[in-house]
């Protein structure tokens, strides 16, 4: 084989100037394709980062995904024909019966937060003005494990809830509607038609107008007062350490539980399949890069093939074989190829280290971006392989017409 | 009885097509260790078709063709290509040196691909064999670099390589001066004579021809006598 070898190096010797433009296509190609996919990469990282930050990594609901078995069905396990006639529900205050059952399972999972939660809707008044709202009654203590709400607090904190529970905390565009500050009172009518009134404590502004007009956070337990629903939830939100094992962990809540578990990834679907959709397009484009590059080698070595029929008649009439003409070729290409990632990946790692050193100032914005990029074996290991498998089968298409050559052919027709 | 390295029965080789052609007909020869045989005839007869059979380059359509003492008439590619590196050695009309090697590296290539010895014994054998043909001082110069007589003498010394027991040249004097080619055909005596080597000539010259131990005149692709 080093034989071999030393005679493709040669060939490509040879051709000094050729084999510069088909392993700068391949230098270009690799690079090219390391900074894209990383750019790439990194910001599809850095959306769902903030996805993830902004919303539960699972929500565990008081609602079935397929509906509960019957005992008579459960009985039978679907076999024969079975009819029930004038069954009647029991009738039973919905939400999530024992949930603190399933947030002290939780809570025994390494790293993962859980904290209950009521939600429903309300109608606060002041003035003669009812605005419908949607309130979470949740535990202030654990709130803040799992939800980002503290940050985008501009008066007051979440905390407060837990000297006064039967305080209020609401957004800052309601509170402008009503006129009020916080430290006034509001009135709290529920759907039940139980009727409190409740101490603004705390003050949000999270940007989203629609959010911060219609939502407002009580604790738990007047939350449970005001619904009538005592010792009951209705939502668990779940944080984890690691987000992308939230799928697997919401199948696990639902098979002990039995209440659907919805993760990140089931309620962002759409999103998710765009960003699949957008990862092909781009690898279809930046392998097109490779693609063409991979077309010099198999011009160069298709070249050096022609010019060199009649080396390969000597060599075969010496006692070369076929497969021996073959992996010269086949050994260019490959070399053409590991020179090209060799250089290509630290040209790409450099270019990946310029574009992380731009930072501009989106209009509007008040903090300066930086381009996010996300690098990793993975991707350097996906650019030279992918160059090397292009260059290999540039090659080999050569190669292959190469090692047909018929040295009485050639021997026949002299020079 | 000296040993026969090469011998035919009945080989023809036939080109198909919308007109076929013939190329050898029932050609039968033996060809002995340090026999100096010259293939001879008019252009076109058929002599370096015939030289391409014995060289195991070109397969015959009938016939059978032995080497030494073996019918190898119907070995796959890949044993003909182990006899053509262990037992023959070819010297054409064109040097045919890869011109990216060296006179050296050229001669070191079939030992290098037999690879049945050490990188130095391959470098000691090479540089043995270009200065037996008088090239001491060309080891390293590239083909390009070399007379016409100086690469024959390269190619001469490349088929000797791998000590083969057949040598066969088409018309190997056929480019060369009238000096350059006399020493080369002595060169191609000499290994028959005194180094026992079989060697099949084919050539146009008729003085080669009368210094011959045997004479194959072949017309229209047929042996002749």
């Amino acid at each position: 084989m080093r034989l071999l070898a030393t005679i493709a190096v040669k060939h490509l010797l040879a051709r000094k100037r050729q084999s510069l433009v088909s392993l700068l296509g391949i230098v270009l190609g690799v690079a090219f394709f390391l900074t894209i996919s990383s750019l790439m990469q990194g910001s599809e990282k850095d959306f769902i980062r903030r996805l993830i930050d902004n919303m539960p990594h699972i929500i565990v609901t008081d609602t079935y995904r397929n509906p509960r078995l019957q005992p008579v069905e459960r009985l039978y396990n679907n076999k024969g024909a079975i009819e029930v006639r004038s069954v009647k529900p029991v009738t039973e205050t919905r939400g999530i019966r024992g949930y603190e059952r399933v947030v002290d399972y939780l809570r025994t999972l390494p790293g993962v937060e859980a904290s209950p939660m009521l939600t429903g809707q309300g109608v606060l008044s002041f003035a003669g003005k009812n605005i419908a709202v949607s309130l979470d009654g949740m535990i202030p203590e654990d709130i803040q494990d799992v939800v980002t709400i503290q940050d985008y607090m501009i008066s007051g904190s979440i905390s407060d809830l837990i000297a006064n529970p039967n305080g209020i905390v609401l957004g800052e565009e309601l509170l402008r509607t009503f006129s009020l500050e916080r430290g006034d009172n509001i009135t709290v009518t529920a759907p039940t038609g139980q009727v409190r009134t409740a101490k603004i404590l705390g003050v949000f502004r999270t940007g989203r107008s629609d959010f911060d007009l219609n939502h407002g956070f009580v604790s738990l337990k007047s939350m449970q007062v005001l619904m009538n629903r005592p010792h009951r939830a209705n939502t668990i939100i779940v944080k984890l350490p690691d987000p992308y094992r939230a799928r697997e962990i919401a199948a696990d809540l639902e098979s002990r539980f039995s209440y659907k578990s919805i993760s990140w990834q089931e309620a962002s679907e759409d999103i998710m399949s765009t960003l699949a959709i957008r990862n092909i397009i781009m690898y279809s484009v930046v392998s097109s890069v490779l693609i063409v590059a991979a077309f010099g080698i198999y011009n160069v070595i298709s070249t050096v093939v022609m010019e060199k029929h009649r080396d390969i008649a000597i060599l075969k009439s010496m006692g070369f074989l076929a497969r021996d003409i073959q992996r010269i070729f086949v050994i260019q290409g490959l070399v053409l190829g590991i020179v090209g990632s060799l250089l290509g990946l630290p040209l790409g790692s450099a270019l990946m280290y310029a574009l992380m050193q731009i930072e501009f100032k989106p209009p509007g914005s008040t903090q300066p971006i930086v381009m996010p990029l996300d690098w990793g074996w993975m991707q350097f290991a996906i650019a030279s392989g992918f160059a090397l498998s292009a260059a290999l089968i540039a090659a080999f298409l050569p190669a292959r017409k190469g090692s047909r050559v018929q040295p009485v052919d050639i021997l026949r027709g002299g020079v | 009885m000296s040993e026969i390295v090469i011998k035919t029965e009945h080989l023809t080789r036939k080109l198909s097509g919308e007109v076929p052609v013939t190329l050898v007909e029932d050609a039968a020869l033996e060809i002995s260790r340090g026999e100096f045989v010259v293939i001879t005839g008019p252009s076109g007869s058929g002599k370096s078709s015939l030289l391409y059979l014995l060289g195991l380059l070109d397969t015959p359509t009938s016939g059978t063709l032995w080497m030494n003492g073996e019918n190898v008439s119907a070995y796959n590619e890949d044993k003909l290509a182990e006899l053509r590196l262990s037992q023959l050695g070819f010297v054409f009309q064109f040097h045919f040196l890869l011109p990216e090697f060296s006179a050296l590296e050229n001669v070191m290539l079939p030992m290098q691909r037999l690879g049945r010895m050490s990188d130095e014994q391959i470098r000691t054998r090479a540089v043995s064999l270009l200065t037996d043909l008088g090239l001491e001082q060309q080891l390293h110069k590239l083909p390009q670099q070399l007379s016409g007589g100086q690469s024959q003498r390269v190619a001469i010394a490349r088929a000797l390589a791998n000590d083969p027991l057949l040598i066969l040249a088409d018309e190997p004097t056929g480019n060369l001066d009238s000096a350059s080619s006399k020493n080369v055909e002595n060169i191609l005596k000499e290994l028959a004579h005194q180094y026992h080597r079989a060697v099949a000539v084919v050539t146009h010259e008729t003085r080669i021809a009368t210094t011959a131990d045997n004479v194959i005149t072949i017309v229209d692709g047929k042996i002749q006598g």
